[in-house]
């Protein structure tokens, strides 16, 4: 391993490396920062330039510093502006939203970039140690695994949607699921549910429905209450960009639990950053005690920084069956081994052996490209939040102008935009009824691999078999059903306690 | 009935059609080769329907309690009740603006539609510094063709279609 270390040392600091690093996160997080550009969709858009480099471990590297970038990116339009391009940074909004319009923006976008710092440097030191070894744990999972564990991921969303809630955000889990049965599915290759309409052939898009559940709702508050606007940051000066040292031990057990959560999340194919953060929020809310739980979803510094660490950690995570397996855990990733096979390096078990020095190479160059970000990003915060101080009657307009470019550049069709505005009234609606959206997005995601899995093991079992022969599916299905199920029995018990009835028995 | 309620109710009918598509509709047109096989392409949403319906009537029938003591309202959360007081007028207008957009963007070309899309749009809001609106958003427009054009070098026609 040390020789590998030496080797991936000596590529990642060529000249040419550093400033792929530095140009990828550069890029990655401008283009981020727009609400609705993803990862996906930059690294879709650079995959032409990485090819033209020719080297491929200069054209990952590239690649990585975008993807940082990119995260990073997202975190900061969440946090400013509650409109989060990325499906990994939504739970960033939860609590750095409400943290910027109590006029604490600064603090927030420090609290992030220290939290994404850290996560992302503990896991890529994760990585460098686990990779090897994780290969084979990720191994034991078959196709019926990875649907469990995928259902246990949605139970959890919606479990920690709160008291009351859980029915709600279950409904919409289970809503997301239906809109991913739209259209082509790669297993059965038949058009569903697409109402003869060309346009719906290959989907909903992720974009567009990330769009038109998270910016286009929050657009529509601002304009239906002026008063919302109004309180965001403190006429976009952002003047106390550090955290007090309090908060600074606060974030500290937070951010150890949740980069190696989030990592180990991120290993796992199908999880991902979305779910780290998710999951990594909702732990952190369930180990809070009292008044720091009440805080959560008001800006608090844990709920801050739990999601921030989470999925920074669990991007790096992503590698891990990217590098290790040849199997991409995640949209992102996927596109990355489309690039690399474009340019003949096959990631896979024989990756480590045969060209050490790119699979170094890139793990170096996440420890520099965690270092660009922060020394990059901290400085230009005062000039990142400018955005807040931009007048309403200007600032509607341009949010609703980037929401409809983010959903038309990735389709180029003109009817995306009139899905998007159908769904964003849909999802404004919603939110007024006190819906949750996150688990619809999540559902969405996750739909068509939950259906793949689900399907792969049903014809290899030939039947609903494998949930009884599969010890471990059997497992994770019954934690699934506990998780849902939870929630409403603890409320029906302090309900009873409450009235003084005896708990039976 | 409050809105939230409604809203499952909508939900439970829409499961149903759902429901009636895949259980009745979809395995019609199943080539007989793959009715041998375990799974159909109309599985999934079957247990989607069903699971979704079941769900629904939850929240319909309020099965599951709410507790907790209500939160106080804050003058900036949205909130069902003040819905007389919001601007739903200008919501409106944006959104037929949002829809105007889409259908113009390809007949007028990228440039025209989004300058009138960011001027209109702050019209709406009360703007009416036009000699500061204008070129802005003149100016944003063309900054935003070049990023998309230029460095991204995604396609989108900035003149109107009699123009090329």
């Amino acid at each position: 391993m040390l020789e590998g270390i030496l080797i991936g040392l000596q590529a990642a600091f060529s000249i040419q490396n550093l400033l792929m690093v530095i140009a990828g996160c550069l890029i990655g997080t401008f283009i981020g920062m727009l609400p609705g550009l993803g990862p996906m969709s930059i690294i879709a858009i650079m995959i032409p330039v990485a090819i033209t480099l020719g080297d491929p471990a200069a054209a990952l590297i590239l690649l990585a510093g975008v993807y940082y970038g990119a995260i990073f990116g997202g975190s900061t339009s969440s946090i400013l502006l509650n409109a989060p391009g990325v499906a990994g940074t939504v739970a960033t909004s939860f609590d750095g939203y409400p943290m910027a319009r109590k006029g604490q923006a600064g603090k927030a976008l420090t609290i992030a970039a220290v939290a994404s710092f850290a996560g992302g440097t503990i896991g890529a030191i994760l990585l460098m140690i686990f990779a090897p070894a994780l290969s084979s744990v990720a191994l034991l999972f078959h196709s019926a695994e990875y649907f469990a564990l995928m259902v246990v991921g949605l139970s959890a969303i919606a479990a920690f949607a709160g008291t009351g809630q859980v029915a709600k955000a279950l409904m919409m889990t289970i809503l997301g699921l239906i809109l991913a049965t739209v259209g082509e599915g790669a297993l059965f290759n038949m058009p569903r549910f697409t109402m003869g309409l060309m346009d719906l052939q290959s989907g909903i898009s992720f974009i567009t429905l990330a769009m038109a559940m998270f910016a286009l709702p929050e657009a529509m508050f601002l304009v239906l209450n002026p008063l919302r606007g109004a309180s965001g940051g403190s006429g976009g000066k952002i003047e106390n960009l550090r955290f007090s040292r309090e908060e600074g031990r606060k974030m500290v057990p937070v951010i150890g639990r949740q980069s190696v959560q989030g990592f180990f999340i991120g290993v796992l194919p199908g999880a991902g950053a979305t779910i780290a953060s998710f999951l990594g929020y909702a732990v952190e809310r369930n180990l809070a005690k009292g008044a720091e739980q009440e805080e959560f979803g008001n800006g608090s510094v844990k709920g801050l920084a739990a999601p921030e660490t989470a999925n920074n950690a669990a991007c790096t995570g992503s590698f891990v069956p990217l590098l290790t397996l040849g199997i991409p855990g995640s949209g992102t990733t996927a596109i990355l081994l489309g690039a690399l096979i474009a340019l003949n390096v096959t990631p896979g078990p024989r990756l480590m052996v045969d060209t050490p020095e790119i699979f170094w190479a890139v793990i170096i160059s996440m420890f520099i490209g965690n270092l660009v970000l922060l020394i990059l990003n901290l400085p230009l915060i005062p000039y990142i939040a400018k955005i807040l101080a931009i007048p309403r009657n200007y600032l509607i307009p341009f949010i609703l102008f980037f929401t409809l470019m983010g959903a038309y550049i990735g389709q180029n069709n003109a009817t995306e935009l009139l899905i998007l505005v159908g769904l964003g009234v849909m999802a404004t609606i919603l939110r007024f009824a006190d819906y949750p959206l996150a688990p619809l997005l999540i559902g969405f995601i996750l739909g068509t691999m939950l259906e793949d899995n689900f399907a792969r093991s049903m014809q290899l079992y030939r039947g609903l078999g494998f949930i009884l022969e599969r010890p471990m599916t059997l497992g994770l299905l019954v934690l699934a059903a506990f998780l849902v199920l939870l929630p409403s029995y603890r409320a029906r018990r302090a309900r009873k306690r409450a009235q003084g009835v005896a708990d039976g028995d | 009935m409050a809105l939230d309620r409604w809203i499952a109710l909508i939900f439970v009918a829409f499961c149903c059609i759902y429901g009636y598509a895949a259980f009745f509709t979809m395995d019609q047109l199943l080539p007989p080769f793959m009715q041998r096989n375990p799974v159909w392409p109309s599985t999934f949403p079957k247990v989607l329907a069903v699971l979704g319906a079941v769900v629904g009537l939850i929240v319909l029938l309020g099965i599951e309690k709410a507790d907790g003591p209500d939160k106080e309202p804050s003058p900036t959360d949205i909130n069902l009740a003040n819905l007389r007081e919001y601007k739903l007028g200008q919501a409106f207008l944006l959104l037929a603006l949002m829809v105007a957009y889409a259908l113009m963007l390809r007949p007028a070309g990228f440039l025209i539609a989004t300058t009138v899309f960011l001027v209109a749009g702050s019209t709406v809001l009360g703007e009416r510094k036009f000699h500061v609106m204008i070129p802005v958003a003149m100016l944003a427009t063309g900054f935003v063709w070049y990023l998309v054009q230029g460095v991204l070098g995604i396609f989108l026609r900035p003149f109107p279609f009699f123009l090329g």
